[in-house]
């Protein structure tokens, strides 16, 4: 229930950004919107069944490819949104029956080469997807001003509805038995957890959310490449947010979007030439002193007067 | 009366190195049995395929009599065979009731989370555990993640519960609280595997006794004639002794 209150703030305080930023608070709330969701559903994977995957990159390019082709089609946005959302989640259950069963760093260096293969993939098939050319994904008959609000909310409600599936799925068996495998898989195993259907149920979920935003986004940036929907940074930036925010939590995911990209954008504006590499090293740290993400570190703060007095 | 487990010929092979060999065995219903065998003789691999971990390279395994042989690991559970491990295996950042409430909910038959959860609570007063319930799973002494084990072990609502070395490392005070926890579980209806290199322990208890050496079953029997085996004696204190107790 707690749960439930938490995330209608979160809905309420985001809402009230149109109301009175401007179209750069806009613009910056729509792009937490995305991390955020990014994170929320790598979080599934990445934090509750301890998979590190690096396919993030693969499904948001895929969902991006998927929307963009059916929309060159003339498919109406919203169900190319829909269709690039399934056909990521057949691909993720497909991909995860063959690699996880690998563990650890191998299941990472594997997710990390889907990402490659698609990129490859599509960069080939220059009839369907334009090839390194990219693809245009004309939105017509709207201003700036409603684009920008349209998707602002767009991924507003795909970030609730990824937070409404976290708190769901972390008070459920599901979330349970992805508890116990991220613990220990063999034991788990024993104790009767189809350990594969959880782990493609968990991977498929996560490309499921990633594919939808990677859809939205094409649809909000309207043109799109390889370099830039499979970039690796897309794989990289959710494990970092939810690391941040705390792994396996429910809110740890928003609340690492948040901050990374308040970190983003501070660095970048104040270093402008070194950006990255200051921003490496601050996450290095971070990860580094608060291993349990800054959620933890707020829990023990709150614990701390109540044992003293 | 039909046999509960029936191994027929199981062998496993791990590359050059066959870890079981040609083992042919049936339990009954209701029986405590007790697997013997010096270290490395086999015990764990033969616990292991027949829980599927490591299933037989030869031979088949049936349980209430399916073949059960190639079955996955999960599906074996769910079917009423639960172990313990000698290494135990909890899950570590879990309190104890959550340890035991998911072996009640994936295995164990429970409804749902809530019913998990209550039928968690009485296994660990069975169990002696109820006061560390709340506790994480990794602060437990060695002695209770045993007992542990064994809460785990019976919240998933075995038929046969094997029991994989449960008494290794603990004193002979917790050892006598294991086998009085064994003795009233076997009381319960569920049929035992013990699997032990220590003898004394298994002998207390055991209807019957089975003798592994070198991945070969080598006695089956009632205790009293097992202990008598020259085979056994020769495994357990070398052939030169076995030919000085015969003369």
């Amino acid at each position: 229930m707690k749960h439930w209150l938490w995330l209608a703030a979160f809905v309420a305080a985001c809402a009230l950004v149109p109301l009175f930023g401007n179209n750069y608070a806009l613009r910056l709330a729509t792009i937490m919107c995305l991390y955020a969701g990014l994170a929320l559903s790598w979080n599934f994977i990445g934090g509750m069944a301890g998979y590190p995957s690096f396919a993030t990159a693969a499904f948001f390019g895929l969902g991006a490819y998927v929307s963009a082709v059916l929309q060159a089609k003339g498919v109406p946005f919203v169900a190319a949104w829909a269709a690039a959302g399934f056909a990521a989640t057949i691909f993720a259950a497909l991909i995860g029956m063959a690699i996880l069963h690998l563990k650890g760093h191998y299941f990472a260096i594997a997710s990390l080469a889907v990402v490659e293969v698609l990129r490859e993939v599509v960069n080939t098939a220059e009839g369907l997807t334009g090839g390194g050319m990219g693809i245009n994904i004309p939105l017509q008959g709207m201003s700036a001003d409603v684009q920008a609000r349209l998707f602002f909310f767009v991924m507003l409600t795909m970030t609730v509805v990824l937070l409404a599936a976290t708190i769901i799925v972390s008070t459920s068996k599901l979330g349970f038995g992805l508890r116990c495998i991220s613990q220990n898989e063999d034991a788990a195993d024993i104790l009767g957890i189809n350990t594969t259907f959880y782990k493609v149920a968990a991977f498929s979920l996560s490309a499921f959310g990633v594919a939808i935003i990677g859809a939205i986004y094409a649809s909000w940036v309207q043109y799109i490449e390889p370099p830039d929907v499979f970039d690796i940074l897309y794989s990289v930036k959710p494990l970092v947010m939810v690391l941040l925010g705390g792994l396996g939590t429910i809110f740890g995911p928003v609340i690492g979007a948040v901050l990374y990209l308040a970190l983003e954008e501070l660095v970048w504006r104040n270093f402008l030439t070194v950006h990255a590499a200051v921003l490496g090293a601050l996450i290095v740290a971070l990860v580094l002193f608060l291993p349990n993400g800054v959620g933890a570190m707020f829990r023990q703060w709150r614990k701390r007067p109540a044992v003293q007095s | 009366m039909t046999a509960l487990l029936e191994l027929k010929n199981v062998s496993r092979r791990f590359g050059g190195l066959v870890a079981v060999k040609d083992v042919s065995v049936s339990i009954k219903q209701g029986e405590i049995v007790g697997l013997l065998g010096p270290n490395g003789a086999g015990k764990t691999t033969l616990v292991n395929v027949v829980t599927g971990v490591h299933p037989a390279t030869g031979g088949s395994v049936l349980f209430e009599g399916r073949d059960i042989t190639h079955m996955p690991a999960f599906r074996i559970a769910r079917s009423g065979l639960a172990r313990t491990f000698q290494i135990v295996q909890p899950f570590p950042k879990m309190t104890v009731v959550e340890n035991v409430a998911a072996a009640a909910l994936f295995a164990g038959g429970a409804g749902g989370m809530q019913e998990a959860f209550e039928l968690a609570r009485r296994q660990l007063e069975f169990a002696g555990l109820a006061d560390a319930a709340d506790q994480i799973a990794s602060t437990l002494t060695l002695a209770k993640r045993k007992r542990l084990e064994f809460a785990k072990g019976l919240a998933m609502n075995p038929k046969l519960l094997m029991l994989d070395e449960v008494n290794a490392g603990l004193n002979s005070a917790e050892v006598e609280d294991a086998m009085r926890l064994i003795r009233r579980i076997a009381d319960s209806g569920v049929t035992i595997l013990i699997i032990e290199h220590i003898m004394k322990v298994v002998l207390s208890v055991s209807d019957r006794l089975l003798v592994l050496h070198h991945g070969e079953l080598i006695a089956d029997g009632l205790p009293a004639e097992v202990t008598n085996d020259r085979r056994v004696i020769e495994a357990y204190l070398g052939k030169r002794y076995a030919e000085k107790t015969e003369r």
